[in-house]
Order: C-alpha cells, then structure tokens, then sequence
C-alpha cells in the first residue's frame, strides 16, 4: 500500500490564545508554555462536511484518480451533529463517490487504525484504491467557559489516497481500557421507561495522567516497530506524531531518540485536530516538497480510550 | 559514586534549567523552583525509567518539595 494523494481543509476563522484571552482565564504565555500552541482554525460560517468534501477532493484530485476510481472510503470521526447516518454516507456524494464506506472511531489514533484496515482490504482483495479521511470538529465537545480543554483543540479534515504498493511496511495497535482520563458523552433522548435521565457532558480530561500514558504508550509502540523491523532512531527520516501537545511530542522524543527536526510539527498553527493532524501534517510536509522517495517515517497517534497505534512507511511516490 | 540524591538532583535541574545549588531539600518544586504540573509528571516519569521503579499516583501527588522527591526516591529504592 502507499499513499497517491493528500488533501487537507481548515475553517476559515483562525483564533489566537490572544482572542482566547479576552473570555477565558487564560493568556498567550500560559497557553504557549503549556501546549506550545498559538492559534487554532474553528469552524464558524462552514460546517464539518465542508470540510470532508474539500481535503476529500483535494486528495483525489493530487492522486491522479477519477473519483469512480475509488473503491472503498473509510471515515475517521469522534462526533458530529450526526449519530446516524454515519459521516461517510452524508459526504459520499458530494465527493463524488458512488462507493461504499464506513466510519471509524479511534479517537485521536483514527489515521493510524484507518491506515490497517485499508491495507487489510487491499491484502484481501476488497478494493484497490481507497480514500481515508478523517474530519473533526473537537472544539464542539469542549466547554468553553473552562480554558482546560477549550484552548487545545481546532478542528480540520485531512484525506489520503491509497493505492498498492509496498511503502506501508508494519502497524502496532494499542489498546487500553481507561474511560475516566478523557472522555465526551453525548446526552440521548429519554425514554418513559429510565428513572433518570443522564445530560450530556463536555470533555473531561485528566492532563497529568493522559500525559504520562500517551508519552509512555507512544514511545512504547514505536520502539516495538523499530525493533521488529531492524531499525534504530537514526534510521528514521520523520517522526509525525499527533500534535496534541508540543510537550507530549517532545517527551516522546526524549525516549524515542532523534533531533528535534525530525519531529515536524503543526501544532502551532492548528491546535489539536484529533485524528486529522496526521493527515494534515502530511498533506503540507508534501506541498512543501520535505518528504523524499525511499524516506522512512513512523506515525503515531494516540487519544481518549486509552489508544495508540503507530505505523511505519518506507515512501514511494 | 553518585547517590540517589545526587542523581534527582542533576534530573531536576536539567528539567527545570535551574542550577544544582539552588536545589535544596526544603525548596518546593512548584513555587520557588517554577515547575508546573506536567514538569512534575516528566521528571517523575525520568526518574521512573533511570531507577526503574513504578510510582503510584498518590505517593507523586504528595510530592511538593525537593526533600518530598528525595524521600520518595529513597523508599522506593529500599523496596
């Protein structure tokens, strides 16, 4: 499997810790020191959807392919204003596609997992090109009159097509159970049968503990793939890890080995856009011409669950 | 040879950038050394691989000062 084309799409409203500052108990230097962010896009005049059909689109039109070309679409969402139908129904036309598709939720770790299956489908004959999108909207779960959450998150679509090849050379998954450090509920309509109706409830995130274990499961995985594949840090062209929080990336990296330079960030420019931080990372590290044919690259991701998953590319073109 | 001190010690400094004199038993981490929480979690996590030891998270919430550290690392090294 390898990727043919990217596509990426943010809001149009950029908000900076600055404009945070004029409503939350927060400031630049505070948000800055904490998460190394500085701004974030939110949507404002457009929707998700938006969002989906555009990094979509943009990724099929970078691959070369007819959208009747794609065989499979597979969609990386936590939440949006749809239960149901699942967001690859609502966007399958509007891209074009008359595939079929399904919807995954891996938290944060989406692109990585999505990533798996698409190379399971293609191993099993199920499809030959498929476009993986993931399209998030976290700034919607967060309560914004506490800065806890509100000032780490901006929301993003980013999408790859994949085809075959053989740059995808291995994936970890990982998986453990831990409600209680992050997590979003959804209040659901009662019915006259509950004794008690339970509301809905913003992120809630335990900041210490979820920073521990996504340092530590992180640089777990991805030491398991350097190892099972003969590799060493110094072997590793790029480390894209999900741009959480520029403190997260760099304790990894103080375990994992490796110079700062080879751990791109957008975490800036963007906040934390949940599983669409590697796609979108990667869409801009290839308009800007970083990666190179035969470059090797680990992607790791981790979120609410516990999750973490990481995989390896030796990339071709 | 370096003791267990010695060794929080250098860890601590490296981590808050401060220098091994002004790391003293009774200086609390937070309000005269500047670390904040996830400072905190980085180095106990450091000292958890350098020692290999596994903190509970109780024993590190009661951590506030260097000599709280020190102690910590002390009882967790005679375990």
């Amino acid at each position: 499997m390898k990727i043919i084309g990217t596509g990426s799409a943010l809001p149009a409203l950029k908000v900076t810790n600055d404009d945070l500052a004029k409503f939350l108990d927060t400031s630049n230097e505070w948000i800055i020191t904490r998460t190394g962010i500085q701004a974030r896009h939110l949507l404002s005049t457009e929707d998700l959807y938006d969002l989906s059909v555009d990094a979509a689109t943009k990724a099929i039109t970078a691959s070369g392919l007819r959208p009747d070309q794609i065989d499979f679409l597979l969609v990386s969402n936590v939440a949006n204003r749809h239960v149901t139908p699942g967001l690859s129904c609502i966007v399958q036309k509007r891209i074009g596609l008359s595939c079929a598709g399904l919807d995954i939720n891996v938290a944060c770790a989406g692109f990585v997992n999505a990533l798996m299956l698409a190379d399971g489908m293609m191993k099993a004959g199920h499809a030959k090109n498929i476009l993986v999108l993931c399209a998030e909207e976290p700034t919607k779960y967060c309560d914004w009159k506490e800065r806890d959450c509100s000032v780490l998150f901006g929301d993003g679509a980013g999408a790859v097509v994949l085809t075959e090849g053989n740059a995808f050379k291995d994936v970890k998954l990982t998986m453990i159970s831990d409600r209680d450090v992050l997590y979003y509920e959804r209040g659901m309509e009662t019915t006259p049968f509950e004794k008690e109706y339970i509301k809905g409830q913003p992120l809630v995130m335990k900041g210490k503990e979820l920073f521990r274990t996504a340092v530590s499961e992180s640089a777990k995985d991805i030491i398991t793939l350097l190892n099972r594949n003969g590799l060493q840090h110094e072997n590793i062209d790029w480390f894209m890890l999900h741009q959480a929080n520029k403190r997260i990336i760099e304790g990894i990296r103080k375990i994992v080995g490796g110079p700062e330079e080879k751990y791109p960030t957008v975490i800036e420019k963007y906040g934390n856009t949940s599983s669409a931080s590697i796609p979108i990372m990667l869409d801009e590290m290839l308009a800007d011409n970083k990666i190179k044919a035969g470059d090797k690259i680990v992607m790791s991701a981790f979120g609410a669950g516990f999750v973490s998953a990481a995989c390896l590319w030796e990339w071709e073109f | 040879m370096a003791t267990i001190q010695d060794k929080t010690k250098a860890l601590i400094a490296s981590k808050l950038k401060v220098s091994e004199s002004e790391i003293t038993p009774e200086k609390n981490l937070f309000n005269d050394l500047g670390a904040d929480s996830l400072d905190f979690v980085e180095i106990s996590m450091m000292l958890e691989r350098e020692f290999n030891v596994k903190f509970t998270e109780a024993d590190t919430a009661a951590v506030k000062t260097v000599g709280d550290l020190y102690q910590l690392m002390e009882q967790y090294s005679n375990k």
